[in-house]
């Protein structure tokens, strides 16, 4: 099972709405390179969607933290738009939650970008 | 309820990612079997995941000469799955703490934790080569009244 990534830009803000599970392999890669394409073209306000991500492992997990860190050496900010119960319990757990930003509402997220 | 058969199934499987998923639905589908509910099940499938991860990736390094096992025993008591690698051996104490504040910005290093904080018990031992993970989760029937 695989991940798909599609991708919207409102008002300056590239949404990746990601689908799937985010796991050691496919999903980790799929993210890291969309994630990497973007900074190269210079869009670096990022709005990570995580409403259709039913599954994430501890690779999945690494491969966010990466992605905040990459956009942040970048100079632009990532953000994380509707988790699901699961990624949210996980985030939780390893007291990732309060590094991110996380938002439950779309047009609020997009309004919280700074530059 | 839980019932007092003992059984015990061991696989011997490819170092690859395709075995880290047909672990991981096998102990969907032990747990399943051993009573545990649907919110439980797929945190005891994760630690599983994580644990056969650890095995292909960190100790047998993908190496196709190298196996995995796993076995799955349901007694009246626990689930316990057993992950065993032939890589140089995994020492726990060595693990950096994933919470610590200069760690928790670390792109990996989360499998064990993920692994101790979904099971009830994990042990390590080394077996020269290589490292045997048991992970268990004990089973807690309903009991009436409580």
């Amino acid at each position: 099972m695989s991940m798909t990534v599609a991708t919207r830009q409102v008002d300056g803000v590239t949404i990746l709405d990601l689908s799937g599970r985010i796991t050691l392999g496919e999903g980790s890669v799929t993210l890291r390179d969309s994630v990497r394409d973007l900074l190269a073209k210079g869009q670096k306000n990022i709005l990570l969607n995580l409403s259709e991500i039913d599954y994430i492992d501890s690779s999945g997990i690494g491969e966010l933290v990466s992605a905040f860190t990459a956009v942040k050496s970048a100079g632009g900010e990532l953000k994380l738009l509707n988790l699901t119960k699961k990624v949210h319990d996980l985030l939780q757990i390893t007291k990732l939650y309060t590094v991110f930003d996380v938002r439950d509402d779309e047009a609020h997220a997009i309004s919280a970008f700074t530059n | 309820m839980a019932d007092s058969t003992t059984s015990r199934v061991s696989y011997t499987l490819d170092s690859s990612l395709d075995s880290v998923n047909k672990i991981e639905h096998t102990a969907e589908q032990y747990a399943q079997r051993a009573g545990f509910d649907e919110e439980r099940i797929p945190y005891i499938a994760m630690a599983v995941r994580e644990a056969a991860v650890n095995a292909i990736l960190h100790g047998n390094a993908y190496d196709p000469d190298k196996h995995i096992t796993a076995s799955f025993e349901t007694t009246s008591e626990d689930l316990i799955i057993r992950i065993t690698d032939q890589g140089t051996g995994l020492d726990p104490e060595t693990l950096p703490d994933p919470l610590a504040p200069e760690n928790i910005l670390r792109g990996s290093g989360r499998g064990i934790f993920l692994i101790r904080a979904f099971m009830d018990e994990v042990n390590f031992r080394l077996l020269h080569p290589g490292t045997e993970l048991t992970l268990i989760k004990h089973r807690t029937p309903a009991k009436s009244g409580t």
